[in-house]
């Protein structure tokens, strides 16, 4: 689209709309949020900026495919779940830091897995939306 | 005892990763698997022989009575025997038969599961543990029929199979857990401590129905027989091993198993000897028609599982003694009889009877094995069939009444065809005048000859020595069908009486039939003419209609267009919903609970009416789009005033990827049709009015039923005590339901493999053009 107001917002909304879908996600144990909305977020945030600046930008921002962002998240998740097992507890039990850490807060493997869901839903949503508008190119 | 059942299992898989280096001469390493089972079971065989039994116990899901419980008698002890030895030998005579095949690491890993599953159908105590080993047959089997898969034939006889096993299994299954259901166990061992009951039950013959459509399916019973024929498209060493040897005598072992819990009443006795008496004879006379080598084998091996239903359904200790004997003696016989056919197959090229002859001078071991082999099947003395086939006619003379003369003239009909299709398929090739175009055939390594002819020495042993198998292995087989003491030593010599008479009589007509009868195409021809009479035929008849039906119920059902899917989807729902709602008693229609309307709900209301109003009748696709999402706003400006926010937000999140998703798309489409006229607009508001009626009914509903709050405070309470989180939601998602939201994760993952492979796949064709 070729509109120039839309495009130098674009790349200021990109690292503001990340920064945001990252906060999303760390509230999400106390408030409203979550990896499943923060990945929303945060796949919208590159696409918009797709949108302005043509998805062949977008994918060399990006340097790695969305793709690959699938295994990644849900290798994290799967760790996470599987993690107590090491410590002989049921697999899913949850295991938390006894101190909150600066800025990010309470950090447990929930927040693991949460942020596989994360990484899944940028990287499902991106491949297929990427993968269609390549398409209709 | 598990991990010795689960072994084949386990190596199967190895297959997968190490099989590329299995394939050349190491591909007798393969071997070690049954080699080891084999002796591990038969050290079994003195605890067995001395009159005990053993019993192992490992919990699997024990909340649904589900456990790896497995029961080692005689009987599970002489099928674990003849699993893992013949295996044995089909293993060896595998590796130089199918030497240097392209796929012989898949065809060992397809054998080793098969292994697993048969010794799981013959060790397991719980019925429903049976039930998955026995699947597991059918399976491996389907595979192993359906190996050579890129012939028609092969994949068409393998479906077959399935189709008639898979079947039967399932009416099994129903038979099995009606049986645990009434006797409260679904261990064997505890159901023959309740026989009395089950037998009395009204439902007893039900039971039985189903059982028996289990296994006489699985052992190829009439008319359900035309599988096995089919069967024979499997590589010769499989037809030896799963359709001969073991896999379809599984429907006699369990025939055996369950002889102390359900059998001995009229309704057992009368079905098994009616349909194993039909078998028996019907598909020996059908043998000897055959010219194929292996058609001969598998007619003939349908009449031995015939002969062996039949002598189960008699029940006396001594047809179960002979049963007990004919699986072992027929096992050996047959097993060796097919293996020998692969190898002449094999080195000429061809199983057609007629052109065989004279091959004892090129193929001396196999002369002598097939020799043997064909003597044990004639009942020979001194051959171990010659004491089968006497207990046969002992079992048959001693039955009541009328009835033993009947079933005498019934067994020895049918051991003279067997004796004769046995001469035709031991013998035959074997004799006369080489012809010269076989002059160039040359002994196979000896893996291919040597199995044989083990088989039938071993044949020979038993025959001599009777003794070697009977107290240790045999008696105890018979005690576990009879569930009691049977003194019966088995002996070569019973003196000059009727049996005697009777061998030597089946004897003399059988070789006097293989004298005078040459066997021909033309017999084969004559007797297929009844072809389109016989259950295979209408079974294939069923399958095509099947066919045809699916085909036109998927035309109508499936056409294609979305919005069809969508109004048959959505009507479905409201005549479910409405029924149950008006047949669940009735509708209160009580407002007191409701909180008030305020404004921005009216505001946003209305703002959602103009908009479904635009969306129907815009006559722009973008417009369409913008209005639909207004919608998609407007529901999560509901959820935001009714407190759901995380709802809220996903849902804003998703709408605009959808709006999204369609403005990269709209220029792509074909120009906008509007597809609905004016009726067909009427029609769709309706229903649509329809459901979002009886969706409000049913909320108004729920609101005057008692709330229970059990679920939603224990999540209230526990978020923070157990997983120190306060957004409630969150919390279910990521650490209470965590498992379901890693499913759902590994959902959506796949999904988008769709999506890319569907896409990918329309560019790659749309670049061809």
């Amino acid at each position: 689209m070729k509109s120039t107001i839309l495009k130098t917002a674009s790349n200021y909304l990109l690292p503001i709309l990340l920064l945001f879908s990252i906060f999303i996600l760390l509230r999400g144990h106390y408030h409203p949020g979550g990896g499943f909305v923060g990945g929303l977020i945060a796949a919208i945030a590159f696409v918009l900026h797709s949108f302005t600046n043509g998805t062949d930008a977008t994918l060399k921002l990006l340097r790695i495919h969305p793709s690959s962002l699938i295994p990644v998240g849900l290798g994290l998740a799967a760790l996470s779940m599987a993690a107590p097992m090491l410590l002989g507890k049921p697999a899913m039990t949850g295991l938390w830091f006894d101190e909150p850490f600066p800025v990010v807060g309470m950090i447990g493997s929930a927040l693991f897995f949460d942020l596989g869901v994360y990484f899944v839903v940028i990287g499902v949503v991106l491949t297929i939306l990427f993968t269609i508008s390549q398409y209709s190119e | 005892m598990l991990i010795a059942v689960l072994a084949g299992l386990i190596v199967a898989t190895l297959y997968i990763p190490f099989g590329k280096y299995l394939k050349g001469r190491l591909a007798i390493l393969a071997s070690a698997l049954p080699i080891g089972l084999f002796a591990y079971f038969a050290s079994f065989i003195p605890l067995i022989g001395s009159g005990k039994e053993a019993s192992f116990h490992y919990p699997w899901v024990p909340s649904l009575g589900i456990n790896f419980d497995f029961h080692l008698d005689g009987l599970s002890l002489l099928f674990a025997l003849l699993i893992t030895g013949i295996g044995s030998l089909v293993f060896l005579y595998a590796s130089a038969y199918l030497s240097g095949h392209k796929y012989l690491d898949r065809f060992y890993a397809y054998l080793s599961l098969f292994m697993a599953a048969m010794l799981g159908v013959v060790l397991a105590d719980n019925v429903l543990l049976l039930f998955i080993f026995w699947e597991l047959t059918s399976i491996s089997s389907f595979f192993l029929i359906g190996f050579n898969n890129d012939n028609a034939d092969s994949r068409k006889s393998s479906l077959i199979a399935l189709g008639v096993t898979g079947g039967g299994g399932f009416l099994l299954m129903a038979g099995l857990i009606l049986m645990g259901h009434l006797s409260g166990s679904y261990s064997i061992q505890d159901m023959m401590g309740s026989h009395e009951f089950l037998k009395s039950h009204t439902l007893y013959g039900l039971i039985l129905l189903l059982v028996f459509a289990g296994a006489f399916t699985k052992s190829a019973q009439f008319p359900f027989h035309f599988w096995l024929p089919g069967a024979m498209k499997a590589p010769t060493p499989i037809s030896a091993y799963l359709h001969s040897a073991t896999m379809v005598k599984a429907g006699v072992y369990l025939l055996a198993r369950l002889q102390p819990v359900l059998g001995g009443t009229d309704f057992w006795t009368y079905p098994l000897i009616a349909i194993g008496g039909i078998t028996m004879l019907y598909s020996a006379f059908h043998s000897i028609f055959r010219t194929d080598l292996k058609g001969i084998l598998a007619y003939s091996t349908i009449s031995a599982l015939g002969i062996l239903v039949f002598l189960i359904g008699i029940g006396s200790p001594q047809s179960l003694l002979a049963a007990s004997v004919f699986i072992l003696v027929h096992a050996l016989y047959k097993a060796a009889l097919f293996l020998i056919t692969g190898v002449i197959d094999h080195e000429t090229g061809t199983r057609d009877v007629t052109q065989l002859a004279g091959l004892r001078k090129v193929l001396p071991p196999l002369a002598v094995g097939g020799l043997l082999a064909a003597l044990s099947s004639a009942g020979l003395p001194f051959t171990f069939g010659f004491i089968g086939k006497d207990l046969v006619y002992e079992a048959t003379l001693h039955t009541e009444g009328i009835l033993h003369i009947v079933l005498t003239a019934l067994a020895v009909l049918t051991n003279v065809l067997l004796l004769y299709a046995g001469l035709l398929a031991g013998v035959k090739p074997f004799t006369g005048k080489l012809p010269a175009r076989y002059d160039h055939v040359h002994l196979p390594h000896w893996l291919m000859w040597g199995p044989p002819l083990l088989l039938s020495l071993l044949g020979i042993l038993f025959g001599c020595f009777p003794t070697l198998a009977d107290n240790a292995l045999l008696k105890p087989a018979a005690q576990a069908m009879y569930h009691a003491d049977i003194n019966a030593p088995l002996k070569i010599w019973h003196g000059f009486n009727l049996v005697l008479l009777l061998s030597a009589g089946t004897l003399a007509l059988g070789t006097f039939l293989y004298f005078i009868r040459k066997p021909s195409a033309s017999g084969l021809k004559r007797i297929e003419r009844f072809e389109n009479l016989s259950p295979k035929h209408l079974f294939s008849t069923l399958a095509r209609l099947v066919r045809v039906f699916s085909r036109r119920y998927t035309s109508i059902l499936h056409n294609g267009f979305l919005r069809a899917y969508l109004f048959r989807i959505i009507l479905f729902a409201v005549c479910l919903l409405a029924f149950r709602l008006f047949t669940g008693g009735p509708v209160q229609f009580v407002l007191d609970n409701v909180t008030p309307i305020s404004g921005y709900e009216i505001v946003v209301a209305g703002i959602l009416i103009v908009a479904i109003y635009l969306a129907v009748t815009t006559p722009s696709r973008l417009t369409a789009v913008v209005a639909t999402s207004v919608v998609g706003y407007c529901i999560c400006l509901q959820f935001v005033f009714y407190s759901a926010p995380d709802l809220a937000m996903t849902q804003f999140t998703i709408d605009t990827l959808t709006v999204v998703l369609f403005v990269l798309v709209l220029f792509r489409l074909p120009p906008f049709l509007n597809f609905a006229n004016r009726s067909v607009r009427i029609r769709d508001g309706i229903l649509a009015g329809a459901f979002g009626l009886v969706i409000a009914l049913i909320s108004i509903q729920v609101l005057n039923q008692p709330f229970d709050d059990t679920v939603s405070r224990f999540y209230g309470d526990n978020a923070y005590l157990l997983a120190k989180g306060k957004n409630v939601v969150n919390v279910i998602l990521v650490d209470f339901r965590g498992m379901d939201t890693m499913f759902e994760i590994v959902v959506l993952s796949i999904a988008a493999i769709g999506v890319v492979s569907l896409l990918k796949l329309r560019l790659k064709t749309s670049e061809k053009e």
